[in-house]
């Protein structure tokens, strides 16, 4: 096998509040493949986008520290980078795009600026070229009649024009990886498959590889090729797509399908996962999800199950997995 | 397209007229209810009941105050502000010939306010927290509490007796003399109203460099310096403006303390003798020039959040 393209290993993400340490992204290893699409799925706080965040060493609060074995990307280790060789890369090997477009972009800035600004910094162009490159991204990206939308501001924009120009204004940059937090929540739902479409497109004509973060299956089942499933903090489970849609063996990433409301067409309650997941200053000694589990067994309250290769390709946290064949 | 958004260029004036007229009512009857009469204070230690009576229909104050105040309006539409009881000459002349050196006092007076506040900020707001910010949050509380006057003499104490960098008072005749003694008046007001602006922009910078937006600019590589003149900056001068605005118009009255600290021969001070001297015409005269530059100021303050921010829409 190649070498990868992202290579993440034992990525920590790590808040200081007052004289202790709370470890919020617990030791994460990942890779992501040229042209691959993985998605990064797990529960509101479990910790997805903090990581994305800690990879791109751009975390929102100042007590926040990204802790790691390394993280390799185009010959760089990311954790050894100071700042100025890290801001050299933002952009140009590490784009991201957002949840909420409306916020993203600055309101007083025309879309067409915001766009060439990257594209000026990262490639040396003039003001001219970088305006013939945005107009050009922002064909690519499917906004109807770029020459002149390139002199909108944001609020001339629906919200998934918006979508489209943030993904612009990444693109801009030429990155080879594309993280993309959430980037169809605030979107309704025709809308929310177009963009899916048009990153799809992008990565079979750039080649992108690209992490998706998502809690909704159905937005990582369309897209992605590979799956990593995040619990309070830690992978729980990572594998192919088909393999984890369809045999998933952490009780948790079962739940999660159980959950999904297109896995259950007739029932009348939908399924939940009881209880709730740990806090994160007060952790429990064995699995995470313990508490939660229908499979748990003494040994689970114990000992914290590392993640291992459980079959070639597929990585899987877990004491007592669920057997290759669905719920038990 | 967005030229619809200047409409209120044209329409704004017209709403201006009604609130001319309040003003107008208003410092009419104000200076006409000081106790003391005009017409005995121009002739002082000479007055004759008949004399007096002389002066006071040489102006029409004998009539009933509703008829003075008719008068008075249609020679404004004439624009005839009436005579000055203490020059003898016509009003509006006067009072023009006293603008410039006020108009220059409050330009100068904020152009200084903008260079101080604007670098200081942006140093508090980059250094949140420590000694700098803790050194400008000292200064903009000096500011705030001291009062103008009194600064206004230590600083000519410092400057002007002590250093001689600084004329004591008056104004020029050139340019450049003038520029001299506009010096010490501007800086006396700059010290004051930077205080206030530091405040008001530093809160604004920090609450914008925690905007969505400007992750997104980091996100792309952006240098902070490249981040705080494109995206910070821009989005933090917005509430800055409107601020700046309203402190012009107190400030526009203000600068009759200036004025008469610094001799300077503006509007503010003609103002002053006019109310001793209870010279209607120069006070409501003056009183409606002034309130039209508090209308303009605000006016333009408009057309320039209009021109920073895309967004906006001024019915």
């Amino acid at each position: 096998m190649t070498t990868p393209l992202l290579q993440v290993r034992g990525l920590s993400v790590i808040a200081r509040t007052g004289q202790r340490d709370i470890t919020l992204v617990d030791r994460l290893s990942f890779d992501l493949g040229e042209g691959e699409i993985l998605g990064l799925v797990g529960e509101s706080g479990s910790g997805k986008t903090l990581a994305c965040r800690g990879l791109m060493r751009l975390l929102p609060a100042p007590n926040l520290r990204v802790e790691g074995q390394s993280v390799r990307l185009a010959g760089h280790d990311l954790l050894q980078l100071d700042e100025a060789g890290m801001r050299r890369l933002r952009g140009r090997e590490l784009g991201m795009i957002f949840q909420n477009p409306s916020s993203h972009l600055d309101p007083l800035m025309r879309i067409g600026e915001q766009i060439a600004e990257g594209i000026r910094l990262h490639q040396g162009a003039s003001r001219r070229e970088a305006r013939a490159e945005a107009i050009e991204v922002l064909r690519q990206v499917g906004i109807p009649d770029p020459q002149s939308r390139v002199d909108n501001y944001p609020h001339e924009f629906s919200g998934g024009m918006r979508q489209r120009a943030m993904i612009a204004v990444a693109l801009g940059c030429n990155p080879r990886v594309l993280i993309a937090d959430e980037p169809t929540t605030a979107l309704d739902v025709t809308v929310q498959a177009q963009i899916l479409r048009l990153l799809l497109e992008l990565r079979d004509r750039r080649g992108l590889s690209m992490i998706l973060i998502s809690h909704d299956l159905g937005v990582v089942a369309q897209t992605c090729d590979s799956i990593a499933v995040m619990y309070a903090g830690r992978l729980c489970e990572h594998g192919a797509k088909h393999e984890m849609l369809a045999r998933p063996r952490h009780p948790y990433s079962a739940g999660l399908l159980a959950c999904h409301p297109a896995a259950q067409p007739e029932a009348v309650r939908m399924t939940t996962i009881a209880g709730q997941p740990p806090l994160l200053d007060d952790l429990p000694a064995g699995c995470r999800f313990e508490s939660r589990c229908p499979q748990a067994m003494p040994l689970c309250r114990q000992q914290l199950p590392e993640l291992l290769e459980a079959s070639p390709g597929h990585r899987l946290a877990c004491h007592t997995p669920l057997l290759a064949g669905g719920l038990s | 397209m967005s030229l619809a958004r200047y409409r209120f260029v044209l329409i704004r004036p017209l709403q201006l007229l009604p609130v001319l007229l309040g003003i107008s009512i208003i410092t009419f009857v104000l200076v006409r209810s000081i106790p003391g009469d005009p017409a005995r204070v121009l002739l002082g230690a000479r007055s004759t009941p008949d004399a007096i009576q002389k002066i006071r229909a040489q102006f029409g104050l004998d009539e009933p105050i509703w008829v003075q105040y008719l008068y008075f309006l249609k020679n404004l539409l004439n624009g005839d502000l009436g005579k000055s009881l203490l020059y003898k000459v016509d009003a509006l002349p006067l009072i023009a010939s006293r603008i410039e050196p006020t108009l220059m006092l409050v330009l100068g007076s904020v152009a200084l306010a903008l260079l101080i506040a604007v670098p200081l900020a942006i140093l508090a707001a980059r250094s949140k927290g420590g000694w700098a910010d803790n050194l400008i949050r000292l200064f903009t509380t000096a500011g705030l509490g001291l009062p103008a006057f009194w600064l206004g003499l230590m600083l000519i104490l410092l400057f002007s007796v002590h250093w001689g960098l600084f004329p004591v008072s008056g104004y020029g005749r050139t340019w450049a003399d003038k520029l001299h003694h506009l010096v010490l008046p501007c800086l006396t007001i700059a010290l004051a109203l930077s205080a206030v602006l530091v405040r008001n922009l530093r809160a604004s910078i920090l609450l914008e460099m925690q905007a969505d937006h400007v992750t997104a600019a980091r996100a792309r590589g952006l240098g902070e310096g490249a981040i705080l003149r494109r995206h910070v900056l821009p989005n933090s001068m917005v509430p800055t403006i409107n601020l700046l605005a309203v402190n012009i118009g107190w400030l526009i009255s203000g600068t009759v303390v200036i004025e008469s600290l610094f001799s300077l021969p503006g509007v503010g001070q003609l103002l002053v003798r006019g109310i001793f001297t209870r010279d209607y015409m120069v006070v409501q005269g003056v009183a409606m020039v002034l309130a039209c530059a508090t209308v303009a100021v605000n006016f333009l303050a408009d057309v320039a959040t209009t021109v920073l921010d895309p967004r906006v829409k001024i019915q």
